[in-house]
């Protein structure tokens, strides 16, 4: 029930982790990742990014500034120009 | 030959310049560590977004609607030279080779009868240029006050960069760094900036099947549209910390070799130093052994 999830900025990775859930603000409203999502790939706005480590528990936020994220079968990957823990 | 005082204060001097030498060498080498880090830090991102740009790359199209960026503004008559170098000088070759490599390329390109402008990110080429090319610099972007380059620099850059190619003042640009490789070995560089230059690279083939059925938000299109100036704005940032490292890769050796030099030339002169002394000991022997022998 694990998503493998990688926050990357320009730089340096910043996370790398397994999680059950993000919710990422992409430019055509947020959309949540859990494990096992269709490859996709969209725009991140600027906005707040959040980790689920359980179906209700969040674990972290993070505040990050434009980029994007792509989703393939090895998990979620987002590039942000930059991020910071909110 | 020398006064022994003179040959004193000669060595004085020489023991100080080899003290300051070896303190610029320790330093280049504390601080190229740490532009190594940051240089190793940034790559991941680079690569990702390689991979993505080359796989976006194989879905689209260029035609006359796709971003000017991407396929050019139709000619190729005005060429930006971005010339990046550093801020300080005492880095051996390192700045000249760099600006000997954008001479090249510029020489060739007006050959071709191309117009060519400078743009120079850090000032060390500056006066090299400004002399063969007068006139020609249009910018220069100062980092003497930037310890350590942050993405923030390099997107101030290319935002700058971006405006300039849409006013239509130039059509392509280069930009050249020097590749680090090791402490010893700095390779200069040149890359085309803009347009932006797609490769099919294998790996791209071998995406295209594996992420067919891939849903992008919003179109193929728009995404790459945002990637473009990410991608300049990433290169530009590549190039600078790659410049950092091999800048204090360049002065430690550059300065490695000074402190030899000095301690060369310290023996050196120790020896001419004691042999002085010797033979105006001798000397004075025999002036008493023969006032001696006179009475």
């Amino acid at each position: 029930m694990a998503l493998h999830f990688e926050l990357v900025t320009p730089e340096k990775l910043l996370r790398s982790e397994e999680v059950y859930m993000v919710v990422v603000p992409g430019t055509e409203g947020d959309f949540g990742v859990l494990q096992g999502h269709a490859p996709f790939m969209s725009v991140v706005r600027t906005g707040e990014l959040a980790i689920y480590s359980g179906p209700t528990t969040v674990s972290a936020r993070i505040r990050v500034e434009g980029g994007f994220a792509e989703v393939s079968e090895k998990g979620l990957t987002v590039l942000a120009e930059s991020a910071s823990e909110a | 030959m020398a006064s022994l005082k003179a040959l004193k204060v000669r060595i004085t001097s020489v023991k100080s310049t080899q003290k300051i030498t070896k303190a610029m060498k320790m330093v280049a080498a504390a601080k190229l560590r740490r532009a190594q880090m940051a240089a190793e830090a940034g790559r991941p991102y680079a690569e990702r977004l390689a991979a993505v740009m080359a796989s976006l790359a194989s879905k689209v199209t260029i035609g006359p609607e796709s971003p000017k960026l991407l396929a050019g503004t139709g000619s190729d008559r005005k060429h930006l030279l971005v010339v990046a170098t550093s801020e300080r000088g005492l880095a051996g070759a390192f700045n000249s080779n760099i600006v000997r490599a954008a001479r090249k390329t510029a020489d060739a390109l007006i050959a071709e009868g191309k117009e060519v402008s400078f743009y120079l990110i850090g000032k060390k080429g500056r006066a090299v240029i400004q002399r063969i090319y007068p006139g020609k610099i249009v910018h220069q972007v100062d980092q003497s006050h930037i310890k350590n380059v942050a993405f923030s620099d390099a997107h101030e850059v290319s935002e700058d960069l971006i405006l300039r190619y849409r006013r239509g003042e130039f059509d392509v640009a280069h930009l050249f760094f020097a590749k680090f490789q090791s402490a010893l070995v700095q390779e200069p560089t040149e890359i085309q900036l803009i347009p932006v230059p797609l490769t099919a690279t294998p790996a791209g083939t071998a995406a295209a099947g594996a992420s067919a059925a891939v849903e992008y938000e919003p179109d193929e299109e728009a995404i790459l549209a945002e990637l473009l100036p990410r991608n300049i704005a990433v290169q530009l940032f590549r190039a600078m910390l790659e410049n950092a490292a091999s800048e204090q890769g360049s002065r430690m050796t550059a300065m490695d070799n000074a402190t030899r030099n000095a301690g060369e030339m310290i023996n050196k002169l120790t020896i001419q130093y004691n042999r002085t002394r010797q033979a105006a000991i001798t000397t004075e022997l025999i002036e008493i052994i023969a006032g001696a022998e006179a009475l």
